[in-house]
């Protein structure tokens, strides 16, 4: 049967789906940020950024950019009405004290069972980074990662346990991809939805893991 | 009198020693004090560990601080940017120490310091490679059925922040998304110099919205907002 992946923009868009009203949400940086664009309308939804502001806004228009006004990935954005700033200690209080409703993180792996790695290859030379990552990983009331489900060369980045260095022990809740939603369980997998055309069997042998439907 | 305005940067910076620990704020393009730390690379202290959520861009700032071969250790979270190629650099030809910190571990070992903690376990990082030092594990422990790793303080010798109003008694607030580190790296240093766009006279800054308390100030300087990177202004403008 023909498939079709879901594109950027439908990704973020099923992601979006989720997100219920009145939740504190924190993006991380790269494809979550474009969750913002595809909130659906009536959605009252707070936006966190780990350097210290509640309530953000879209990005600004040009020749309008404040550069004390930035999210984690140091883009110029807006505050909204009812914003607010903080310093850093408060703001990961925030991640880290359970207060965040949901966050929406990248990845290089996710396990069946929800361990994450998503802040280093591992390899020889590579710089490593971590960020907010594992504060966030294991801080929020729900991690959600979002991810294209095969690498470039057609491997599952959903695996039985992650070979590269973890970010977090069984944090991730869901994995919403270009191909299929899963939740990841202490029992493994269990799938939510998946692509027009895509077949269980079919999407079993793409990631080699054990999904209860 | 109290009066923590000094007039100069390099009479704000002059003893530094060499071998200090130094918590430099900023993330990204807001709150960097770039004054200070162009500053720091004039006063010409070695042998320094630097903490600071990134681990410089381009040419300037942190990094030539690091070019300079001033630096000693870093103490990070994301050193890695796009265009962090003094740091990398250094880095891969192990002339700099990298400690690996996350992100919200960095912030609040700085406020643990600043607040008298001793140490403190916390969850993030557990069962990961952020949770060893020199590749053995810190100590770890469970608390009602959580896993916690304990974290240390991080002190600083002096701290560099950018705040935008301040008085004489060393009283701070912020301008936005540039306050990030500043409060808590003032706690956790025995010396603090901020930097301020405007000064107040004492009792022109509403103490209900004071964000930093004077206590934890040493020594205030003047700088005069300008179009740079430091940020904080409209392009249009």
């Amino acid at each position: 049967m023909d498939y079709r992946k879901r594109t950027k923009a439908e990704l973020a868009a099923r992601v979006a789906q989720d997100i219920f009203d009145g939740a504190v949400v924190n993006l991380g940086i790269g494809q979550p940020t474009l969750v913002a664009n595809h909130l659906p309308a009536g959605r009252e939804v707070i936006l966190h950024s780990e350097n210290g502001i509640l309530g953000m806004g879209a990005a600004p228009a040009a020749e309008e950019e404040d550069f004390d006004l930035i999210n984690a990935g140091k883009q110029p954005v807006t505050l909204l009405p009812g914003g607010s700033f903080f310093h850093h200690a408060d703001s990961f209080a925030m991640m880290r004290g359970g207060h965040l409703d949901i966050c929406v993180l990248g990845a290089f792996q996710v396990s069946e069972t929800g361990d994450l790695a998503n802040w280093h290859t591992g390899e020889q030379g590579a710089i490593p980074a971590v960020g907010g990552a594992m504060d966030l990983a294991t801080g929020a009331k729900q991690t959600w990662v979002m991810m294209d489900l095969l690498t470039r060369s057609g491997e599952s980045k959903l695996v039985g346990k992650c070979t590269y260095p973890l970010t977090g022990i069984g944090c991730v809740k869901r994995v919403y991809t270009d191909l299929a939603t899963f939740a990841c369980t202490a029992e493994g997998l269990r799938l939510i939805d998946l692509v027009d055309g895509l077949g269980v069997e079919q999407l079993r042998q793409l990631i080699g893991l054990r999904i209860r439907t | 009198m109290i009066n923590k305005l000094t007039s100069s940067v390099a009479q704000a910076l002059a003893d530094i020693p060499d071998g200090a620990t130094i918590l430099i704020g900023g993330f990204g393009t807001a709150g960097v004090p770039n004054e200070l730390i162009d500053g720091l690379l004039v006063q010409g202290a070695r042998d320094l560990t630097v903490v600071n959520n990134n681990a410089g861009n381009g040419n300037a700032g942190l990094a030539a601080l690091l070019a300079a071969g001033r630096v000693r250790k870093m103490v990070c979270s994301f050193p890695r940017q796009a265009d962090s190629h003094v740091f990398d650099q250094l880095y891969r030809s192990a002339k700099l120490e990298l400690e690996l910190v996350p992100q919200g571990n960095l912030a609040e070992r700085i406020r643990a310091a600043g607040a008298g903690i001793g140490a403190f376990f916390c969850p993030t990082g557990f069962g990961t490679d952020l949770a060893k030092t020199n590749g053995k594990e810190r100590e770890t422990r469970e608390i009602n059925g959580k896993h916690y790793v304990l974290e240390y303080p991080i002190h600083g010798d002096v701290a560099l922040i950018k705040a935008e109003r301040g008085d004489r008694w060393g009283n701070l607030t912020y301008r936005k998304a540039a306050r990030n580190f500043g409060p808590v790296m003032a706690m956790a240093a025995r010396r603090t110099v901020a930097t301020v766009h405007e000064i107040a006279a004492l009792g022109g800054l509403d103490p209900e919205s004071i964000v930093t308390p004077g206590i934890f100030v040493t020594q205030i300087v003047h700088i005069e907002r300008t179009a740079t990177r430091a940020g904080g202004f409209r392009k249009a403008a």
